[in-house]
């Protein structure tokens, strides 16, 4: 049976409805929120600060320290607060997605912490994280060549498609879900795989996510703009 | 033929392409990637001599330099000296023999400036590896007593100071406040009243909130002659 028709009625390379929210949290040095259907990410920016313990700092350049971790209502199973080996998992390749674009250099021996909460998950959370992130970072004043934006695509069935949501990566028949993150300039700063997918499925399904990314990066520049939006230097 | 890509005064954002081609150079703010300057900062573009592409942030930690006068207060001591927090990514050390006080040896030095004491002091010196040299030898640098603290962006310290200090001269006399304004962003208000205080403390949230507006100097005028 092939999958003709998405269960909540999108088109086959159509995203989620997203929305993108800038200073949300006023303690931390940048925030961010955002949102892609029922999936919501706030990611904290600290810093950069001093990094304590000291066996840590590089003296070379400051380090980037992520830190994904979803909340126990997010799901509608109750998740066990706490660290996991799936959160440890998710925290570090954040953090690789990241890296690139940030040039910590001038903060020698500091760190630059990150902090991601889902507080609502219907798939695609470490994407949501990431662009969450990256908009965070911007906001904090970190200094970055670019921004990251990042979505998952993936088969189901027969079908390549964009944003999977729930449904999608437990379809009966087989999915493949396939997280992807890239700056603005389609430079590929993760991408993840499980599962089975031909070379030609994959490369279309590369091809979509280019298309997703920038779809969302036009969003995360209009949010950084509109925040500041008249301001002028007098 | 390199071309620019924005105008003066424009705002951009992380990866923006703000010109092309070799003739433009990078001065603070933005990078060059190949043969574009790429900014990565939130920030105002600047140009200057038609040559020097700059990205002014609106975000971003304080970052110390020489010649700063800023306000920190004393988180550590040793032999030589104190470490205070400036608001930046690290800890600025205040040795002995730049202090205005005459130390003796051995004498002990939380009786000059203890833990938690708030001190008004000048940069002396930032070396490559964020080692930031604080001095207090210098007109009005000292230990702060009374008065009031507030906090506010680093960014926004230009604003609050005015050109030439036309602004924080206003606050002072439309408030009969003392105000010293540290660059990374520490305020110290001093008044005869707290009601004065307060004025003040207000006035420069104000500043902070509105600064991106037009015509902020006509505004404050006004908003200070209303509440005298």
């Amino acid at each position: 049976m092939s999958y003709t028709k998405r269960n909540d009625g999108r088109k086959f390379d159509e995203m989620r409805k997203m929305e993108a929210k800038l200073g949300i949290i006023p303690r931390a040095d940048g925030s961010a929120m955002f949102k892609v259907g029922d999936t919501i990410a706030i990611a904290a920016v600290y810093g950069p600060r001093e990094l304590h313990p000291k066996f840590m700092q590089n003296p070379e350049r400051g380090i980037l320290r992520c830190n994904y971790d979803m909340t126990s209502f997010s799901v509608p199973e109750r998740k066990r607060p706490g660290p996991s080996r799936r959160s440890t998992e998710i925290s570090l390749v954040t953090e690789k997605a990241l890296i690139p674009v940030l040039d910590l250099k001038q903060f020698p021996n500091a760190v630059v912490d990150v902090f991601i909460e889902i507080i609502q998950a219907n798939s695609g959370t470490r994407c949501a994280g990431i662009t969450a992130a990256s908009m965070a970072l911007a906001h904090a004043g970190v200094p970055m060549k670019d921004l990251v934006s990042a979505v998952s695509v993936g088969k189901v069935g027969d079908k390549i498609v964009i944003d999977l949501d729930k449904y999608e990566e437990d379809y009966e028949d087989g999915a493949t879900d396939i997280p992807v993150a890239m700056t603005g300039n389609y430079d590929i700063t993760l991408l993840q795989l499980d599962g089975n997918v031909s070379k030609d499925d994959f490369l279309k399904a590369l091809e979509l996510a280019k298309k997703g990314c920038s779809e969302i990066d036009k969003i995360q520049r209009k949010t950084l703009r509109e925040f500041y939006k008249g301001v002028k230097n007098e | 033929m390199g071309k620019i890509l924005f105008k003066e005064k424009d705002l951009v954002v992380p990866g923006d392409v703000l010109a092309e081609g070799m003739d433009y150079l990078p001065s603070g703010g933005c990078i060059r990637e190949h043969d574009k300057i790429i900014a990565n900062h939130i920030g105002l573009v600047s140009l200057d001599n038609n040559r020097f592409v700059r990205v002014i942030p609106l975000a971003g930690k304080y970052i110390p330099r020489a010649g700063d006068t800023v306000i920190g207060e004393i988180v550590d001591m040793s032999f030589s000296g104190w470490y205070l927090n400036i608001n930046c990514p690290y800890e600025a050390s205040l040795m002995v023999k730049d202090v205005a006080e005459f130390i003796e040896r051995d004498a002990d030095l939380a009786q000059f400036y203890n833990f938690g004491d708030l001190v008004i002091a000048k940069v002396n010196k930032v070396t490559r590896f964020s080692n930031i040299n604080l001095t207090t030898k210098g007109p009005g640098l000292r230990k702060i007593t009374g008065g009031k603290i507030i906090t506010i962006a680093s960014t926004k310290v230009p604003r609050v100071i005015g050109k030439q200090g036309s602004m924080v001269q206003m606050l002072k006399e439309k408030t009969n406040c003392n105000i010293v304004v540290g660059q990374n962003g520490i305020v110290w208000i001093e008044g005869k009243t707290s009601d004065d205080e307060l004025m003040a403390t207000e006035a420069i949230l104000k500043i902070e909130q509105e600064s991106h507006i037009d015509g902020l100097t006509d505004r404050m005028k006004e908003f200070l002659e209303r509440k005298k």
